[in-house]
């Protein structure tokens, strides 16, 4: 997964808001023209195809093979966001509202998976069963790790709802499950599909997991293609693309705006399980054995064996971990900065033009890293030969590839602070600089520090992207483990690994607790 | 800036080595062949690139063919059998390789193997062999099947090979060798160093691969060359000249041998790694770089059998 634990506040963002405010022109100006930045490597994109000519689009893209990548691009998200859909809904009701023991733990430990980068979950069942079938591994590996991007929405929103209309349910006599299917299933939609939505984006743009189980799908194919036809890379992300807005559309067509609060501050009385804890406990506990202890484990097992290989290291443990922590606060700040105007004009008025901008920039999110990489790279070919293959590029390209998580983040946290605060402020003959700093930037801080984590967590264990991108002599925690994983040197990829999850678990911590103090709050 | 596509095992020590003796430091960009090939395609004029060294002579060519490349020192060129270099002076042949089987030792013997390549694409082979149609070592095989045999038997061929991979399709030449020696696969089609670097990396219990060579002549017993060549619009072409013939020299060649590259070096009267059998006591069909081109057929005929 790139890794996108907080996927799902970008689904919890999305919902539209009745709330109205100002025009404002400036920050409108400002907000079109970094959504009309963001929307570049698109155009880029389709310049790319246009010049390489019709006839080598058509040449790539209709042919039998294509036939075959479709089948498994579009099979993938038909089987695992079911899945995950039930796992998440299941386990997020099950620690919300019953009496499991250990609930706060579980909390933390069932989004755990979202922190563990893909291609890592991948290789260890790769490495378990090299002979298991494709499809079943790519099933098994993504359900695993996509299933909290449901998780976290579903609870998120379990949390918010109001107890009260289950109660009134249940004393018309329905049953705890009829009760369950038909209150609490139908007030839970919003989340459900918002979640299922990132996940089936995720699904359609994964790269690094599919490579490793030999799950062949458009998004591998277009980095095939990217190495031995660069012209035809281009033609092959247009079906990606299309995939891309159609959920976005679809998804917008069927969720409806959520059913608006809660009749009083009225506490939830948990659901006793009795014999059912113990089962369920050990339904947990499989799960995040095979989703966690697995892969770590497996990273173990291999570090503890040989390490050596004949590829020399292009960069150490620490010189790794630097350039990564390097690359990615710089792309996480310049996501935060860029998303601020953005998140400012979509979270105080919803519809008309801010709510275009706001939305055209999920359809990065459609696009895999390399493509959007890739689009970088022609850009600055062309207008920007300064930033070519420097470290500038990969965190422009980190800002570009997780602005949508850094929006939803600052979005929320801007929409629960007062606007009328700012107001008292200005009317108390403070200049508008002043008031920004003193007032609104203090009450949105905690938005900033989430979106920051995010993207820092989502950057870190970026594959494709990086890839593409990274100057030469600088290689990342991700571009050194794929290459001795490559290269089969399992033991000297090994330390990388731990390190990756290392660093994308702290991030990983922090935004669960903020996720869990935003559910309260509201 | 060395664009380098040669695997890292055998350029870091070279480089290394050409620092130590001359002072020039050489910056360096690894990416595999057909990337950087790309990339200088694309980068044009303005390419940082000075001198790129590649696995297989094809994307060269391509280069040499669009005029990207300048003149080879004719000095350099002379130091390589003329065979092994571009006809036009274009670049000049650094290394070789040898096509080979590489087997699991556990599930066949010596003599259950396949004699010719073509044989690999019968029915027999069916679930049990491992092909990477990405992997640019595999192109010459490719080519030179066609060459011999024409384009719809080569076709035929590759269907072949595709319907006997099945799910076995991989990205590269180190994935065929290390699923082999766990039992994957039972066999596919590699050049010799893969298997030199694996037996290098295991220790002796774990080592269940062994290496054949095809029938001596045969379409899939190929010696291919790796080159290197200096960019047109290179901005440091003394030093870029300097860094080829510091490749094909003595010093050079000798590291291409000590080192754990395992590839063949070119200059007469170097003696390869131990490891290695001496080419002369191999029989490589008379396949040439010239006639392998480009590459670009190998690459419709992949296309073709949607492979690639």
């Amino acid at each position: 997964m790139s890794g996108l634990a907080g996927q799902g506040l970008t689904a919890l963002a999305t919902f539209p808001s009745a709330r109205r405010g100002r025009r404002r022109p400036v920050l409108t100006l400002f907000a079109a023209v970094i959504g009309i930045i963001l929307l570049l490597p698109l155009v880029a994109v389709l310049v790319d195809v246009q010049q390489s000519g019709w006839s080598e689009v058509a040449s790539v893209l209709f042919r039998a093979r294509s036939a075959q990548l479709l089948i498994n691009t579009l099979a993938l998200p038909l089987i695992v966001t079911p899945l995950a859909a039930v796992i998440g809904t299941a386990a997020a009701w099950y620690t919300e509202c019953t009496r499991l023991p250990g609930r706060r733990i579980w909390t933390v430990l069932l989004v755990l998976p979202v922190a563990m980068p893909d291609f890592i979950v991948g290789y260890a069942w790769h490495t378990i069963d090299p002979t298991a079938s494709p499809l079943g591994a790519a099933v098994l590996v993504m359900t695993l790790s996509s299933y909290p991007l449901v998780y976290l929405p579903v609870a998120a929103a379990l949390r918010r709802s109001d107890p009260a209309l289950e109660e009134a349910s249940r004393s018309l006599g329905l049953s705890s499950t009829r009760t369950f299917f038909r209150v609490v299933l139908p007030a839970l939609r919003p989340a459900i599909l918002g979640g299922c939505l990132i996940i089936a984006l995720v699904l359609v743009s994964e790269y690094g997991a599919f490579e490793i189980v030999r799950f062949q799908t458009f998004t591998t194919e277009v980095f095939t293609e990217f190495q031995v036809n660069p012209g035809a890379a281009g033609a092959l992300s247009l079906p990606l693309i299309l995939i891309g807005v159609l959920l976005v559309t679809g998804e917008s067509l069927v969720s409806v705006p959520r059913a608006s609060g809660r009749t009083g501050m009225h506490r939830r009385t948990l659901v006793e399980l009795h014999r059912g804890a113990i089962g369920l406990t050990a339904a947990f506990t499989a799960l995040v054995a095979l989703a966690v202890v697995v892969p770590v484990a497996t990273l173990v097992f291999w570090l503890q064996s040989s390490q050596h290989t004949t590829l020399p290291a292009q960069s150490t443990v620490l010189q790794a971990t630097l350039t990564t922590c390097e690359y990615c606060a710089g792309g996480a700040i310049l996501a935060v900065v860029l998303a601020l105007p953005i998140a400012f004009l979509s979270a105080r008025r919803s519809r008309g033009l801010p709510a275009v901008i706001e939305r055209s920039t999920y359809l990065t999110l459609a696009l895999p890293g390399v493509v959007i990489a890739l689009s970088l790279i022609f850009i600055s070919l062309r207008i920007a030969f300064g930033i070519y293959e420097t470290s500038w590029l990969v965190m422009i390209g980190y800002a570009v590839l997780t602005f949508p998580l850094a929006l939803s983040c600052m979005k929320s946290s801007i929409r629960q602070a007062p606007e009328q605060l700012t107001a008292i402020g200005r009317s108390l003959g403070r200049s508008a600089p002043y008031v920004f700093l003193r007032v609104t930037l203090p009450l949105i801080a905690p938005g900033i520090v989430a979106g920051f984590c995010l993207v820092f967590l989502t950057a870190s264990t970026e594959l494709t992207a990086t890839l593409v991108l990274q100057p030469p002599d600088a290689m990342t925690l991700t571009t050194q483990f794929w290459a001795f994983q490559s290269e089969s040197a399992f033991g000297a990829a090994a330390p990388y690994g731990l390190v990756i999850i290392l660093l994308s678990t702290v991030p990983g911590a922090l935004l669960a607790l903020w996720f869990d103090r935003a559910g309260q709050r509201q | 800036m060395l664009y380098n596509a040669q695997h890292e095992q055998t350029t870091t020590a070279l480089v290394t080595a050409f620092t130590k003796q001359t002072g020039i430091v050489v910056k360096v960009d690894n990416d595999d062949e057909d990337v950087l090939t790309a990339k200088i395609e694309q980068e044009g004029a303005r390419s940082p690139a000075d001198v790129i060294f590649t696995e297989n002579s094809n994307w060269l060519q391509q280069l040499a063919d669009k005029g990207l490349l300048a003149r080879v020192d004719s000095g350099t060129l002379a130091a390589i059998p003329s065979a092994d270099n571009s006809t036009d002076g274009d670049w000049v042949g650094v290394s070789a390789r040898v096509s080979a089987l590489v087997y699991n030792t556990k599930d066949l013997t010596t003599a259950e193997l396949p004699k010719s390549v073509l044989d690999l694409a019968e029915p027999k082979w069916k679930g049990k062999i491992e092909i990477a149609p990405s992997e640019t070592d595999f192109w010459p095989v490719v080519s030179s099947v066609e060459d011999r045999y024409g384009h719809a038997r080569a076709l035929a061929w590759l269907e072949g090979l595709k319907s006997n991979a099945g799910a076995n399709v991989v990205p590269d030449n180190e994935t065929i060798t290390a699923d082999v020696n766990r039992g994957v696969a039972q066999l596919g089609v590699i050049n010799q160093y893969y298997f030199e670097r694996l037996k290098a990396e295991t220790s002796g219990s774990s080592l269940r691969a062994g290496l054949a060579f095809f029938a001596p002549g045969d379409a899939g017993y190929l010696k291919t060359i790796s080159g290197a060549a200096v960019l047109k619009s290179s901005a440091h072409s003394s030093a870029a000249q300097k860094l080829l013939a510091f490749l094909v020299s003595n010093t050079g060649q000798h590291t291409i041998a000590a080192g754990e590259s395992f590839e063949y070096p070119l200059r007469a009267g170097v003696a390869p790694n131990r490891a290695d059998t001496p080419l002369a006591q191999l029989s490589p069909s008379t396949f040439t770089p010239s006639e392998f081109g480009t590459g670009a057929e190998a690459k419709k005929l992949l296309q073709e059998a949607q492979l690639l």
